[in-house]
């Protein structure tokens, strides 16, 4: 039948502005059945709003989506589509169970309440208020929400946020555990070691725009060297630039960046040959590397930090890469 | 064959009447019950201010076609149902901002479902209000009306309230954040003084009174005891109606201006 062929998720053209705000800018994709997929990107990448129109919590500007070749809304009325969402809230007052009863009292079918309740690890806290269970239990009651009308894709918006690396761990097993029943996932993150290790596809956005479709392996690439960074008056950028390995070469003031993959030969020539201080060498992160992708401007570089809320993505972002 | 492994997207229903159900109702009739502060000042408040002010020697006094202890108890069951309504009402602004409501749009229930949903809930509440005033009365014997008289003031009691319930969901997006039932609490208590539920507007001067058959609690408090009193000047009627449509548009213009992300 037709249906085996249909995608997942089909964005064709997709826009999204919050009045002078460019959300999303443009985007094209398809994800197959079964496809585990990461929407990789820093704070402010356009992530959630993407998400948004695929649940059709919001409208495109332009374009349009497509969930199972139907309307998102379509999809949800049928439980075919789930999400946990970033930002989702629970009501503190309900226990555990209540909260998943009630939830799938609105659907036509679902699995039991007592099914979903083990499958996420929950059922040892069933009859415990929800203004009790800790961050890493109220991502795992999403879960179990999400679970019960055994949708034929899961969204996840930044699903382990907030969660210690224990916590993490245990809920992508079950993610994992759960996804080899043929299931489309689909998760947001800014974290490339997340997306790396339980990803089969990482879409890497930024701007509101893909900027990069591929593997982990592929995504890494992309990723790799690093940049040495030095005070030097009047640097000769020519030879520098032509040292092997080196991609390329900023001057900002008296500081001078330099991306290559090798590192070593930069710092030796810039050591040895040139009267070059305070030098210091850096694995790129991620954030470089949506830099290089996006081609943007030494100004968005330090705001593109800075809206990185979380201090240790560039810590984990090299550790991912080594 | 399906597209997936063991989904048929095509196989899927949608539920029935855009997810209502009875479970849902009866969920949230737990949680109202479970808040301390609701059960106190809706349920066992009404009912104290009725054995203060219902039950004393001037209670045994006619009103129309019962006594003044009557009168009292229908007002404190009016109370207590629009405290009540009010609190579930407020509940929806709540829910919207602690993001239930953008969860529950991942789910087939309908927005409109819930509203209505909320809407019974609040009536159902209001009942439980009304009825606990009323079993006290009938406990302590004092309250003399005949007994279709006396379904006829609950039921319009509970019509009454549900102008509560709409002005329940007005102020909790107006005042935003899980407290609006603090500035509520206390205001309805306000208006209920100004609109002759505890203390009759013959005590009150003739300008107090004037401003008083504009207060929104006058109009429904002479509805509610009509069956009781055959009195309900045109006035009332207008005050009624008018804050109802107040409250519900005024409802209805906030969640409609809430344009922020669900
Ligand atoms: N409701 C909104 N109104 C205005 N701007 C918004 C709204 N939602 C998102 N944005 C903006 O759109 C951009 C993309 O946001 P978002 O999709 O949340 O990014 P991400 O999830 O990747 O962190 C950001 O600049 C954000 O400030
Ligand atoms: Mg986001």
């Amino acid at each position: 039948m037709t249906t085996q062929n249909t995608p997942a998720v089909r964005l064709g053209g997709v826009t999204k502005d919050f009045g002078r705000v460019h959300a999303v800018r443009g985007i094209d994709l398809e994800i197959e059945p079964g496809e585990m997929v990461a929407f990789l990107g820093p704070n402010g990448a356009g992530k959630t709003t993407t998400i948004d129109m695929i649940l059709g919590l919001s409208r495109p500007t332009t374009g349009d989506v497509e969930v199972l070749g139907m309307q998102p809304r379509q999809a949800i009325a049928r439980g075919l589509v789930a999400a946990v969402m970033q930002t989702g809230g629970l009501l503190k007052d309900l226990t555990v169970r209540e909260t998943v009863q009630y939830t799938a009292s609105l659907f036509a079918d679902t699995k039991p309440v007592d099914e979903v309740l083990e499958s996420a690890g929950i059922t040892g806290i069933a009859d415990r208020r929800v203004a009790k269970c800790s961050g890493g239990e109220q991502q795992r009651l999403r879960f179990a929400m999400a679970l019960l009308s055994d949708p034929a894709l899961l969204l996840l918006d930044e699903p382990t946020t907030g969660m210690d690396v224990e916590g993490r761990r245990s809920f992508w097993s079950a993610i994992r555990e759960d996804a080899q029943q043929g299931r489309s996932v689909l998760f947001a993150t800014h974290y490339l070691e997340e997306a790396d290790q339980y990803a089969d596809r990482i879409i890497l956005i930024s701007n509101g725009l893909v900027v990069a479709d591929g593997t982990g392996s592929e995504i890494k690439a992309l990723a790799t060297g690093r940049v040495v960074r030095a005070t030097l008056r009047d640097a000769d950028t020519d030879t520098l630039a032509a040292i092997g390995g080196v991609d390329t070469v900023e001057v900002r003031g008296e500081q001078i960046y330099v991306h290559a993959k090798d590192s070593d030969a930069v710092a030796r020539y810039l050591l040895n040959e040139t009267g070059a201080r305070d030098l210091e060498i850096v694995a790129r992160g991620l954030e470089d590397a949506f830099l290089s992708l996006t081609g943007r401007t030494d100004t968005d570089a330090e705001t593109g930090n800075s809206q990185t809320d979380d201090p240790t993505t560039n810590h984990e972002t090299e550790g991912a890469l080594r | 064959m399906s597209a997936i492994q063991g989904i048929d997207p095509t196989a899927r229903r949608v539920p029935p009447m855009g997810g209502f159900n009875l479970t849902v109702l009866r969920i949230e009739m737990r949680r109202m019950m479970r808040n301390r502060r609701t059960i106190i000042f809706a349920l066992i408040f009404p009912a104290v201010m009725f054995l203060v002010f219902g039950s004393g020697d001037q209670g045994a006094e006619k009103v129309g076609d019962g006594n003044v202890s009557a009168y009292v108890m229908v007002s404190m069951a009016l109370y207590g149902g629009a405290l009540i309504a009010a609190a579930t009402g407020a509940g929806v602004a709540v829910e919207r901002a602690l993001g239930w409501s953008r969860q529950l749009r991942l789910t087939p229930l309908h927005p409109t479902v819930y509203i209505l949903i909320k809407a019974f809930v609040a009536l159902v509440m209001g009942a439980v209000a009304i009825t606990a005033v009323n079993v006290v009365g009938l406990i302590k014997g004092d309250p003399q009306m005949p007994t279709d008289t006396w379904i006829y003031c609950a039921l319009a009691t509970m019509a009454c309230v549900m102008t509560f319930a709409a002005l329940g969901v007005f102020a909790g997006y107006v005042v935003p954040g899980e407290n609006v039932m603090q500035i509520l609490g206390p205001g309805l208590a306000l208006l209920s003084f100004l609109g002759g539920l505890f203390i009759p507007l013959s005590q009150y001067s003739g300008t107090v009174r004037d401003i008083a058959y504009w207060s929104p609690m006058y109009g429904v408090a002479e509805v509610a005891r009509a069956p009781l009193t055959h009195e309900l000047p045109w006035y009332a009627i207008v005050n009624a109606v008018g804050w109802f449509a107040i409250f519900v548009l005024g409802a209805a213009w906030r969640m409609s201006k809430d344009t922020a992300r669900v």
